[in-house]
């Protein structure tokens, strides 16, 4: 089974681009699979299963670190696309803090940004972008060709190794490129030992653990400071 | 922060000298009746058919370079060009359609460095060219210090075409409707065609039909014919640009406020 990881800041068009490029899968009868992590609420499972028809989950981390459960559970991720039968098993991630990224060594990295997310966003970004293997830049649609095309240039800015192409999550234009990338990736036996790509924030303070209340006199563990002096 | 060397930004996309698009099948699968599409460097191509007949799509197969794995089965060659298709970049056309508009808050002039700087252009020759060439196709001038946010939907229009002319790096250019932009559209063409690329332009304005030297009739979604605009449709567009323009003459002193006169200057 193949799989890739897909990741993106909120409504990027992570899911049209998968909708779009799953559908042109399952013109040629190959079985696709999705699994949505997101923090509190999703309803992409189901767009998958109605537009699709293909089986899809997801899941919520809710008062758990988003990031956290979503490594905890790819094993079981994973055994599920095997139950599926299927063939390619996309794994599209919402939710996340841009600190970290679901980004894993040997298992093909995908992250969507759009042109509407402002020149300053690849910078912003962090690992989910400098750390992909693809960057698909969506609402190209809505844009100027000059906006676009700095647009590519900042994210190359950021990841220099990475392909990074335009495509339109509503028409699905563009997608084509993905696909035919997808087809050359190498199936993923098994997740179990592969690394994250990008380490997980080390945070055991006292808010990890359920902690509400604002002030020095809460807080316990690892607790950083912001520097204010001399910053101007 | 990264340091990147400029070299590594903006990989040179050749020039092509013409894109070839091979027949595939109509919507009813049957296969096209025109076997193949040539578009030169420097010329224009006008696409022309009923709503649904597959302009849009056919602008679609060269933006995503077809390799029979599209809709349509075309497939595209171009000729001196890169060999294999680019999967890396912006890809290998600029593509201007009704929808798009500027949507970064910057004055022209610092967006136009932007984006000369990040094509490795020299930078005031081009940026001043740019501005000029915009302000030949739209009525009120557009200047260096004016927010983009400000112009109007004709002055975007012209700097968009501008700037595909002389600072994009795409090498064919891709016009999908834009008839009610309220520019000079055969100013338009002729800067564009200056930049020595294959233009396509999809479109339902009788003008722009007959400006361009040759167009491809659509139907059905398949390629029927392609068309050279003969010298009588040149003199009738003659007669349709003075249509055109006596049209805008009246929308605009109407939208001035103004009253139209009883007897406007004959045809
Ligand atoms: N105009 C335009 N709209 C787009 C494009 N891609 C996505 N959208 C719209 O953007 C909205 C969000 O798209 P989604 O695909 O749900 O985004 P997402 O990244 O999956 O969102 P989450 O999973 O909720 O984080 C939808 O309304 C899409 O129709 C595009 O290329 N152009
Ligand atoms: N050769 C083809 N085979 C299958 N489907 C096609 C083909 N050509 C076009 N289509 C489909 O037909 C529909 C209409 O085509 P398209 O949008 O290109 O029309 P258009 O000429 O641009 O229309 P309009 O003038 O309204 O913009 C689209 O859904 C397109 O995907
Ligand atoms: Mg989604
Ligand atoms: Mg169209």
């Amino acid at each position: 089974m193949k799989v890739i990881t897909i990741a993106g800041t909120p409504s990027s068009g992570k899911t049209s681009v998968l909708l779009h490029t799953l559908n042109l899968f399952k013109a040629e009868g190959i079985k696709t699979a999705a699994v949505k992590f997101d923090a509190l609420a999703t309803q992409d499972h189901d767009l998958y299963q109605r537009r699709l028809g293909i089986p899809a989950i997801r899941g919520l981390s809710d008062y758990v670190c988003p990031d956290h459960y979503y490594v905890s559970n790819l094993e079981e991720v994973l055994a599920w696309g095997h139950e599926q039968g299927a063939a390619l098993l996309v794994i599209e991630t919402a939710g996340l803090c841009f600190r970290c990224a679901p980004h894993i060594n040997g298992v093909p990295a995908v992250t969507v940004i759009d042109n509407l997310s402002g020149l300053g966003a690849p910078e912003k970004m962090g690992p989910a972008l400098k750390l992909a293997d693809v960057v698909a830049i969506t609402k190209g649609d809505l844009v100027s060709q000059a906006e676009k095309e700095v647009f590519l240039h900042r994210v190359r800015q950021v990841n220099q190794t990475a392909r990074a192409f335009h495509c339109n999550g509503l028409t699905g234009n563009g997608v084509l490129a993905l696909k035919r990338m997808i087809d050359q990736w190498p199936e993923v036996p098994s997740l179990t030992g592969l690394k994250l790509r990008y380490s997980m924030p080390a945070s055991v303070c006292s808010y990890c653990t359920g902690e509400i209340r604002v002030g020095r006199n809460f807080q316990t563990g690892n607790v950083v400071k912001i520097h204010v002096a001399n910053q101007n | 922060m990264l340091q990147i060397k400029t070299e590594d930004l903006a990989p040179e996309v050749p020039r092509m000298a013409s894109i070839t698009l091979l027949a595939g099948r109509d919507k009813s699968g049957r296969g096209e009746p025109l076997p193949q599409l040539s578009v030169e460097a420097g010329q224009s191509l006008a696409v022309v058919g009923p709503t649904g007949s597959g302009k849009s799509e056919l602008l679609s197969d060269i933006e995503q370079w077809a390799d029979r794995d599209t809709v349509t089965g075309r497939r595209l060659v171009v000729s001196d060009g890169p060999t294999g298709r680019p999967h890396d970049g912006g890809g290998i056309v600029a593509r201007l359609s009704q929808k798009t508009s500027f949507v970064m808050d910057s004055s022209v002039e610092h967006f136009l460095h932007i984006h000369a700087e990040c094509r490795n252009r020299g930078q005031e020759t081009i940026v001043e060219q740019t501005l000029d060439a915009a302000n030949q196709l739209c009525g009120e001038p557009i200047r260096l210090g004016t927010s983009l946010q400000v112009l109007s939907g004709g002055q975007s229009r012209a700097l968009m075409i501008a700037d595909i002319a002389f600072i994009s790096d795409a090498p064919v250019v891709l016009i999908d409707e834009i008839e009610n932009a309220g520019i000079d559209k055969l100013k338009a063409l002729s800067i564009l065609s200056a930049s020595d690329k294959p233009i396509l332009v999809a479109t339902h304005d009788p003008i722009l039909m007959l400006m361009a030297p040759r167009r491809l009739v659509m139907r059905e979604g398949g390629m029927q014919r392609v068309i050279e605009t003969s010298p009588e449709e040149r003199e009738r567009l003659a007669e349709l640009r003075r249509m055109d323009a006596h049209l805008c003459r009246a929308r605009d002193l109407i939208r001035a406020g103004d009253t139209l006169q009883e007897r406007e200057p004959a045809l």
